[in-house]
């Protein structure tokens, strides 16, 4: 396929500490244009991590990252963001003591989101349209699913060209999840790229055109969304 | 009788503005990036001393000489930032508060003897043509320039929620005050909010040094005793809500009024009762009397 054309995200052997400890070792993945790849892997496995060494959270030792090309080394996390590339972080981390609406004001922070940020506002609550009903009220009063629908709609708000999603997931009632898992396939199809983390791991891999499958902070497997769901060690692991 | 105890209580209020002023500022610096400048009342002693020269050497009037005071101070506050706390930066919070806490001290010392070398340990304060007037309302004194002293307080104070509630830049340090990390996610450079609050805290202590001059008088060993208000203040009112913090200092202002009224020979317990006040808050509502839980 067209591989060069479109790779946007490319994390190529990267080597990453916390302090003396190595949490990833070795780590490569790639993202093309328009994909929605997922990572998938045990807790502590280092899924968190690569995001983090991706965004800039967090500086590695060796190896690269890459992205439309840029090399993201000791890149600062804010220009990161200019870039395109958007965390939605574990929890999801809505500012509480603000409203929705400046929850998502601060998203278009950067200049260029900030000059279509009413535009992109009107995107975000036809999404999410729950959080339209909601913008005046304190983010910190939202209930779970809708804390995280804002952290989505936040990053949202910086037109991302890559959208990072740390288990947005987590917590809900299944009936939410399946919820959040079609929105998020609506933000892919409308053209934003997505590198998902996820826990529910069915669920995540039929959405999937691709996933990577990490263990102890290295990469284990890669492969087609439904081919994986068929990988004796994921079925095993995961699936039981 | 009740007219001294409303005198008293108007005393309080002109007093507690300060402390609240001077409060905000350290407050503003800690919420945002956790340095504990415990420097601050040596910042607010240098803003007195430049409106002071500003006034003996040129004749300016203090307070319009506040802009070049502020200015003086930015540029105090901009080389001390980028020669010494721009490197806390990257710490964690508990070694940015001991870090910062040693290098304020350090700090103290230095500009302590810096205002001796230039203007020797005597009181300095300036007389104005307006200095000692004041307006009487039902028998109660409003000295002219206590009374400006708050109403500027108050202008920095709802200058600065305007510029934290409604705009951009504003709305970004609130967001670091929260979740430093979140917000470098959204694309916000703390760096630059650091750099930002803690030029707008030293700015503070500028104006409230001035105004402290205009109404009392500087003299090098101040700095101590302002920067022990503000924390009290500070811990009274909560970090991370200013309104509060200033109400706090107001708060400070008439209780310590009200101990010199009430208590015979009160006066001399004026201090005390901060620090009484500061302990029963850390006691029984740590979080401060406005401030919200911890999550
Ligand atoms: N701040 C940190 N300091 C030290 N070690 C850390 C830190 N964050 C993570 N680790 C360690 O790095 C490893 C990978 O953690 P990571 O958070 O990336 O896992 P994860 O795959 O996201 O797990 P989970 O599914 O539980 O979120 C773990 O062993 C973890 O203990
Ligand atoms: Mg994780």
């Amino acid at each position: 396929m067209y591989i060069w054309e479109n790779r946007m995200l490319k994390v190529e052997n990267v080597n990453a500490y916390y302090g003396d400890l190595q949490a990833l070792w070795g780590v490569s993945l790639h993202v093309d244009e328009g994909e929605l790849v997922v990572l998938v892997g045990p807790n502590g496995a280092g899924k968190t991590t690569t995001l983090k060494v991706i965004t800039g959270l967090l500086n590695f030792a060796s190896g690269g990252v890459s992205f439309n090309g840029r090399d993201l080394d000791r890149m600062p996390a804010h220009k990161i963001v200019e870039l395109g590339i958007c965390l939605v972080p574990e929890g999801g981390r809505a500012f509480s003591g603000m409203s929705v609406l400046e929850n998502l004001e601060l998203g278009a922070f950067v200049s260029d989101a900030r000059k279509v940020k009413d535009q992109t506002i009107q995107w975000v609550y036809e999404i999410f349209p729950r959080l339209a009903e909601r913008k005046d009220q304190l983010a910190g009063t939202l209930s779970g699913g809708e804390r995280q629908m804002l952290a989505i709609g936040r990053a949202l708000m910086s037109k991302p060209k890559l959208l990072l999603l740390d288990e947005p997931s987590f917590g809900l009632a299944p009936i939410l999840v399946q919820q959040m898992f079609n929105m998020i396939e609506t933000i892919n199809r409308q053209g934003v790229t997505v590198l998902l983390v996820e826990q529910n791991v069915r669920a995540a891999l039929e959405l999937a055109q691709r996933a990577y499958v990490i263990e102890n902070g290295r990469m284990v497997g890669e492969g087609k969304g439904d081919d994986l769901l068929s990988f004796e060690s994921i079925r095993s692991a995961y699936l039981g | 009788m009740i007219e001294v105890a409303v005198q008293n209580l108007v005393f309080g209020i002109l007093l507690g503005a300060l402390y609240g002023l001077a409060a905000v500022g350290i407050a503003l610096v800690f919420g945002v990036t956790k340095f504990l400048n415990v420097a601050h009342g040596e910042l607010l002693m240098f803003g007195g001393y430049a409106s002071f020269w500003l006034f003996s050497l040129f004749d300016l009037d203090p307070f319009l000489s506040l802009p070049l005071v502020i200015g003086f101070l930015l540029l105090i506050g901009v080389v001390l930032y980028q020669l010494l706390f721009v490197r806390m930066v990257k710490l964690s919070e508990e070694d940015k508060i001991k870090n910062t806490m040693l290098i304020g001290f350090g700090l103290t010392l230095v500009l302590q003897n810096i205002a001796l070398l230039l203007w020797t340990a005597d009181d300095r304060g300036v007389t104005t043509s307006y200095s000692g007037q004041a307006f009487t309302i039902l028998g109660v004194r409003f000295p002219y320039v206590r009374v400006a002293g708050l109403v500027i307080s108050l202008i920095c104070l709802i200058s600065l929620q305007f510029f934290l509630r409604r705009t951009y830049t504003g709305k970004a340090i609130r967001a670091t005050v929260e979740d430093w990390e979140a917000a470098s996610l959204v694309g916000i450079d703390v760096k630059k909010v650091y750099l930002l609050s803690f030029l707008l805290g030293t700015a503070l202590a500028g104006v409230a040094g001035t105004l402290v001059m205009v109404s009392f008088s500087v003299e090098p060993a101040m700095g101590m005793h302002w920067t022990l208000k503000s924390l009290i203040v500070m811990v009274l009112g909560g970090v991370g809500n200013f309104v509060g913090t200033f109400v706090g200092g107001i708060l400070l202002g008439v209780t310590e009024s009200a101990t010199a009224f009430f208590i015979p020979g009160g006066g001399n317990y004026r201090q005390v009762v901060g620090l009484v006040l500061f302990l029963l808050i850390l006691i029984f509502k740590p979080q401060g009397l406005f401030g919200k839980k911890e999550r």
